[in-house]
């Protein structure tokens, strides 16, 4: 319990800092539960990302698969509610505060400082998911084209993901 | 412009776009609340989206949360975001359950591998079609680099990356 707890404190802390969503603090997920703590392996952590890319509903929910890896049914609360809470009280404080327009001062300074400052996080995720398949020759074509599909195509994501699967079961992969 | 007439309805209304989100939930939501409800305007859902990406937490989320408020109050926020989630929630629990029995199999294991790769391919063309709009100077794209390298190749906790830069990230757009 103890651990799943200290799991929930970590994810609370992620969801505070998650500027530009969540796949900007994926690193430090891995690091927590993959590196750190070894409740789940580097595969597994891919293969419920990969996995809940195929879902219906918020990419972020993702990490509720994770939890429910790592540590069974409380896990996958405390990684959810750790990631939902923040959110949640953030966007009621926004509400309340009738913060309509994203242009005040701090507004901007937070949304263009922080800006390269995420996309260099969520480079670093994709680098990871990598990093798992065994940054295999094949799995960085793969990537790369789904790179040039998906930003020169309006291609549901889900035809692309169907694809890797197919392309995984034929044994190309 | 037309409103919902109470909470039961903005759960509907959410569990609906929830439901349809299938890979990402945006276009749904545009769909839905400006298209064929006309609940919001065009330009308040970007404005929405905008002030969504500043908070921390998934955007769509912080946008379903603010609609929410704004239509039924703290009630209202709970409706839309219970309405979001829920099916979601339930679909991917089932699926957790699945993978912790068959995960294993080859097979899957190999169809699993194609899908990381495409995830992949998914989070880079997202992150490199936001990078398309930062400004063309040193500055910035030096803010990325080190972000990536900290936390990408050192593998340093994201958090003291993040208190490292943010204030000299931040600082440096606040004087102009």
């Amino acid at each position: 319990m103890a651990q799943v707890m200290q799991l929930f404190w970590h994810f609370l802390l992620l969801g505070c800092i998650a500027v530009g969503g969540v796949s900007t603090v994926m690193p430090d997920m891995y690091r927590y539960v993959v590196d750190e703590n070894a409740m789940v392996t580097a595969r597994q952590f891919s293969d419920l990302y990969a996995l809940a890319q195929a879902a219906p509903g918020p990419n972020a929910l993702w990490v509720t698969l994770l939890g429910l890896q790592a540590a069974g049914w409380s896990g996958a609360l405390a990684t959810t509610l750790g990631i939902l809470l923040p959110a949640t009280a953030f966007s009621l404080v926004a509400s309340t505060l009738h913060a309509r327009h994203a242009d005040a001062p701090l507004a901007l300074a937070v949304r263009r400082g922080l800006a390269p400052v995420a996309l260099g996080f969520m480079l670093a995720s994709g680098w990871l998911l990598l990093r798992s398949i065994g940054h295999d020759w094949r799995g960085y074509l793969i990537a790369l084209i789904t790179v040039v599909v998906a930003m020169g195509t309006r291609l549901n994501p889900l035809w692309l993901l169907a694809a890797g699967a197919a392309a995984g079961m034929a044994g190309f992969i | 412009m037309p409103e919902p007439r109470n909470a039961r309805e903005i759960f509907v209304t959410f569990a609906r776009i929830g439901v349809s989100g299938f890979g990402g939930v945006n276009f749904w939501i545009r769909r839905v609340l400006v298209q064929e409800k006309r609940w919001i305007t065009d330009r308040e859902y970007l404005e929405g989206l905008a002030l969504g990406q500043i908070l921390p937490g998934p955007n769509v989320y912080n946008l379903t949360v603010m609609l929410g408020y704004r239509y039924g109050g703290t009630r209202g926020a709970f409706a839309a975001a219970a309405g979001l989630l829920g099916a979601p929630l339930a679909i991917l629990l089932a699926l957790g359950i699945l993978y912790q029995h068959y995960g294993a199999l080859p097979v899957l294991q190999r169809a699993l591998a194609g899908m990381i790769a495409v995830a992949a391919g998914l989070l880079l063309a997202n992150a490199l079609s936001l990078a398309a709009a930062l400004p063309r100077r040193l500055r910035p794209w030096g803010f990325l680099v080190l972000a990536f390298a900290g936390v990408g190749v050192m593998r340093w906790p994201l958090l003291y990356v993040m208190a490292a830069l943010a204030p000299f990230a931040m600082a440096a757009v606040w004087r102009r």
